[in-house]
């Protein structure tokens, strides 16, 4: 299944990848490559095969449900790029 | 002082031959004199590898003595360590001092472990040559014209070259074990759940797993030890108790089944790796083991199914890297949608990109079944192979990588032939089995590795084979000419 | 042309457990802002979740409680888009393995008749963050308090048929799961958020209209009023030739009209996967036995029972029972003064009224269940008169006694059952209207009715309203007649 140029831009923006223009022919030429080489599979009998989605297939184990987490707001805003009055900022989100 | 081992290092420092604090202070110098050539550390965290070196001596003349106190070693930077740098090798995380630490990174510290500092790696754990760090290339010690491997390059190198004795690394299609096939180290890839994955900056995080790697197969148990163990931070982790390694090394190899795949000696593989691992099967003969002709048929489809699962999941869980709450941001986003683009667009390098849109691609409409789904049928193939294999068979023994180290820059226009090399390598990963790689010799100066697959939870067993084989045989003890 | 209208409602309830689904932090609402945001919350490198066994509990309790098949085996998905309010770039949610699978529930409409509304599906998933538009030099400022925040997506089959069923069936939800107590139910703070799915298509016509989502609706009242709107705004859009498009909606309560959401129209692609941070969960049957032995009674449950115990009516049965505070007070009146129709009458009129004129909850009732019942002990007994009553039941209201007797006996206002004083009484009445007492007494006994009720008037007002009535009107005749 080879892509065109249009596709991975949906895709490129889809993952919010910002593409430069002059990069998108060989983006593209080097997904198809990949895809390619991911397409081989689709020769592999797989019918009545259940799916694997964890190599240990057990259960999840549940946590109590408590409180045990304290407020540490400044040491992980330390890390944020802009914050004020504790609110992480970010340019205007229109609704 | 540099060429002990992990487990000699142990042992000096519980004798009162040297204290935790001149080695550390002998290895740092190393560190500074050395690693310009190796680019294996991204930060080296000298003031306080030598303030947690003092503290150790003082607990250990205190009479304390826990299995890892003052010994020096070093985590691949994608451990989240607290208060110091923590990049994944990226720039988007270039300015990140996580504000935690991972569970493998306190567990070794309350062994006694003393960290050195962070290791180069490929960007998010995605390679195989240790290229596409943000932090530029790592050079493999035997041949700095050569790459380390990857994506645990920095690792390997740091620890090939003596700078340390062990170091944390990862393994989510053979990270762990090819960078040690290519520097002559010993490394393991345990079962999938045994060490825990908090605080460890996630890849593809169903095949994601933290090991240990180092000159021997004994120093590797010892390190594993300290590293494994059920976690109830991580969901997948098991809760099940570790084996001791250390104590099933000496175990003799009577009666062991190996298994080989004729699937790993076909087309592709380099005929001088192929002798080379034949040997080391008649050395294991000699210690006892018998050997098997075994098939794991669908070998060949592990590369497509890993390079969907794989990037699927990084798609997703590299989605956190918005530039909003930490990290890279860009410089004067226009609006939100600039901020998400151009972060992530000049945060990540090409490869993480490539994968990125590779897994969005899989996983969106219209796509899905014939690709992630497929690619997770094809998974439980992969699985399957192994379980029957298991049935008659106590180790699966092959080449770990199908290649000698290659050039710096060789395969960077080609990402698809980059892929082929793990080959050998991803089928544990899918299936969540432990696997090892150990030296085999060499072949032009370059070390070739061996690999031995074992069944779930068989980490000991693995460690055991390895030791009894580097009891008999001096690969490992090479040292690369120059370090 | 006649119009017919479908609905189907997708309500998002915070379910009330202590920590986040993920993590274990704090859900208490109104915090400063992203104190009560853990790594896990924010998304931070290196983070996993780790599932809340309570959330699991509560949405099976859901399921239960609607007779819905729960999954044994239940996998989480990550809905994956980019939201600042969004931390991972991903919601963990379920899709393909809901915990709560098919199911229904039992509305009352006003005129008494009982609906059953289908539920397709109940899933857990994480609460999203918030983000603030107040002006930070022109940006938004995002508070992740809320992320995480563990919510049960409730999803009712197109069944419902105009605004006031919506209200009525988001209304049994709500009673059902504060009964549970898995939610607190209060929707000013969002616990309880309601998305309406409303499309028209003419009467007799199979076929579903187009529909427009209306998102994040948080009252009763609005409920009402933005699918009245967006039906009208649909009738009129298509008798004008017009197309509805399927759109996302946003209601504006101040100029009471709906518009479209055009930022988020972009086709969205959530690339829907198993989340490989969390296993399958697994329920087992045992776990169900002994959830559903110890269920609380419920709505439905509780309507029938009180009206084949106490003889209530449909109506009062289900207004009584709609609220577990509300049915709990009725019954601690009933269990006081053994008479399930006074207690009925009182709760639901006086009461009702003063809650409602006060803008209180039942549970902040100034009256206690055990002195209303107290109270209505004195009515049965003939202490007080029902219109004493009222008096008495205001200066209960008003704190001015911790009984209806103390209450009674301070102000005085015991009945006089003393025949002997009763007629002192009414001989004073009689000389005082002598001449109302002639005419009495010269009239037929159609006028005679109608007279008798003025000397009953008078008694009272003598008496100050504390005379027995029925001793009143006994000896008032004797009188006359003699």
């Amino acid at each position: 299944m080879a892509i065109e140029r249009s596709e991975v831009e949906k895709i490129a923006h889809l993952a919010r990848l910002g593409l430069d223009e002059a990069d998108l022919p060989r983006t593209t030429e080097t997904l198809n490559n990949i895809l390619g080489l991911i397409d081989a599979m689709q020769a592999v009998d797989t019918d009545g095969i259940a799916p694997l989605a964890h190599p240990l297939e057990t259960t999840q184990r549940l946590r109590v449900d408590l409180v045990t987490e304290a407020n540490r707001r400044e040491a992980y805003q330390a890390v944020a790029p802009a914050v004020e009055d504790g609110l992480y900022l970010v340019p205007k989100v229109i609704e | 002082m540099h060429q002990l081992t992990l487990a000699e290092i142990v042992r000096g420092l519980q004798d009162k031959q040297f204290s935790s604090e001149e080695l550390t202070g002998a290895l740092l110098a190393r560190i500074a004199d050395v690693d310009t050539r190796l680019n294996s550390f991204i930060s080296v965290t000298g003031d306080l590898a030598i303030a947690d070196a003092k503290a150790a001596d003082a607990r250990r003349a205190k009479g304390e003595s826990d299995p890892l106190l003052g010994a020096p070693i070093a985590h691949k930077d994608l451990f989240c360590t607290e208060g110091v740098l923590t990049t994944c090798g990226s720039k988007i995380l270039h300015n990140f001092k996580a504000p935690y630490d991972a569970t493998v990174v306190a567990k070794l510290k309350e062994a006694g472990a003393v960290s050195l500092g962070k290791l180069n790696m490929d960007e998010f754990a995605m390679g195989s040559a240790n290229e596409s760090s943000h932090f530029g290339p790592v050079k493999n010690p035997w041949d700095t014209e050569r790459v380390p491997g990857g994506s645990s390059g920095g690792s390997a190198a740091a620890v090939a070259a003596r700078l340390i004795p062990a170091a944390t690394g990862t393994d989510t299609g053979g990270s762990i074990r090819q960078p040690a096939a290519l520097t002559n180290l010993t490394g393991i890839k345990p079962t999938y759940g045994r060490v825990s994955r908090w605080g460890m900056i996630a890849y593809a995080s169903s095949l994601d797993q933290g090991g240990p790697m180092a000159r021997t197969a004994e120093d590797c148990a010892l390190l594993l030890g300290a590293m494994a163990g059920f976690d109830p931070k991580d969901s997948t982790s098991i809760d099940q108790p570790v084996d001791d390694y250390l104590a099933v090394l000496a175990q003799p190899l009577a009666g062991l089944r190996i298994g080989l795949p004729k699937e790993y000696f076909g087309a592709g593989l380099d005929p001088r790796i192929a002798d080379k691992v034949m040997a080391v099967v008649e050395e294991l003969k000699k210690l006892g083991a018998t050997v098997k002709d075994i098939s794991l048929p669908n070998l060949q489809h592990a590369i497509p199914a890993y390079y969907v699962i794989a990037p699927a999941e990084a798609s997703s869980n590299l989605s956190r890297f918005d530039g909003v709450r930490f990290g890279y941001r860009c410089e004067d986003p226009k609006d939100l949608m600039d901020l998400y683009k151009r972060s992530r667009a000049e945060g990540f390098g090409d490869e993480v990109k490539r994968r990125i849109m590779v897994g969005t691609y899989a996983l969106s409409a219209g796509y899905y079944d014939a690709y992630y789904l497929k690619a997770q049928k094809i998974r439980r193939l992969i699985k399957n192979d192994f379980v029957s294999a298991f049935e008659g068979v106590d180790v699966i023994l092959g080449p770990t990588t199908p290649n000698l180290a290659w050039k710096l820059g060789e395969k960077g226009g080609d990402p698809v032939s980059a892929y082929l090399e793990d080959i050998y390598t991803i089928t544990a990963n899918l299936a969540g089995i432990p696997g090892l790689s150990m030296p085999a010799g060499f072949v032009d100066g370059l070390p070739v590795g061996v690999q031995l697959l074992g069944n779930y939870f068989q980490e000991g067993r693995l460690l055991n084979v390895a030791h009894q084989y580097q009891q008999v045989t001096d690969w490992h003890q090479q040292a690369p000419s120059g370090f | 042309m006649q119009w017919e209208t479908v609905i189907g409602l997708e309500i998002h309830a915070q379910l009330s457990t202590q920590s986040k689904i993920f993590s274990a932090s704090a859900t208490t609402f109104g915090a400063e802002p992203n104190t009560q945001a853990s790594l896990v919350d924010l998304g931070m490198p290196g983070t996993l979740p780790v599932l809340n066994e309570e959330a699991v509990r509560m949405a099976c309790q859901f399921g239960l409680a609607i007779d819905a098949d729960i999954a044994e085996r239940n996998v989480f998905a990550r809905k994956n888009y980019f939201y600042p309010d969004l931390p991972k770039g991903y919601q963990t949610s379920q899709m393909d393995h809901p915990i709560v699978g098919k199911g229904f529930l039992d509305i009352t409409l006003e005129d008494g008749t009982v609906k059953r509304i289908g539920i397709t599906r109940a899933h857990l998933e994480e609460d999203a963050g918030k983000s603030l538009h107040e002006d930070f030099h022109g940006m938004s400022g995002i508070d992740l308090n809320r992320a995480g925040t563990p919510l049960l997506e409730i999803v009712s089959e197109p069944d419902i048929r105009s605004a006031k069923e919506a209200v009525a069936y988001v209304k049994a939800i709500h009673a059902l799961v504060r009964y549970l107590g898995i939610c607190d139910g209060n929707m000013a703070e969002g616990s309880l958020r309601c998305d309406c799915n409303v499309s028209v298509r003419p009467k007799g016509q199979e076929a579903f209209g187009t529909r427009a989502e209306i998102k994040n609706v948080n009252s009763f009242r609005f409920i009402e009023k933005a699918i009245n709107h967006e039906v009208q705004r649909q009738i009129e859009l298509i008798e004008d030739g017009g197309k509805v498009v399927q759109e996302t909606r946003l209601y504006d309560p101040n100029k009471d009209q709906t518009r479209s959401m055009r930022s988020k129209e972009e086709a969205n692609d959530y690339r829907y996967f198993p989340c490989p941070d969390l296993l399958p969960v697994v329920i087992e049957q045992s776990f169900l036995d002994d959830l559903r032995s110890k269920l609380p009674e419920l709505p439905p449950q509780k309507r029938e029972r009180f009206e084949s115990q106490f003889g209530l009516s449909t109506y009062d049965a289900s207004v009584l029972s709609a609220s577990r505070e509300l049915a709990d007070y009725f019954e601690a009146v009933e269990k006081t003064c053994g008479d399930a129709k006074l207690s009925a009458n009182w709760v639901m009129g006086e009461l009702s009224s003063l809650l409602n004129k006060e803008g209180l909850e039942i549970e902040q009732s100034p009256v206690s269940a055990e002195q209303l019942g107290g109270m209505i002990l004195r009515i049965k007994d003939n202490t007080i008169s029902g219109k004493i009553a009222k008096m008495v039941f205001e200066a209960l209201a008003a704190g001015e006694g911790s009984s209806a007797d103390e209450v009674i006996e301070k102000k005085g206002l015991k009945q006089v059952t003393d025949s002997g004083a009763i007629e002192k009484m009414l001989d004073e009445v009689l000389a005082a209207n002598a001449e109302q007492v002639e005419q009495y007494r010269a009239s037929d006994e159609a006028k005679r009715g109608k007279m008798f009720g003025f000397f009953v008037g008078q008694a009272m007002k003598a008496s100050k309203g504390k005379a027995n009535p029925g001793q009143v009107n006994e000896l008032l005749k004797k009188k006359l007649e003699g």
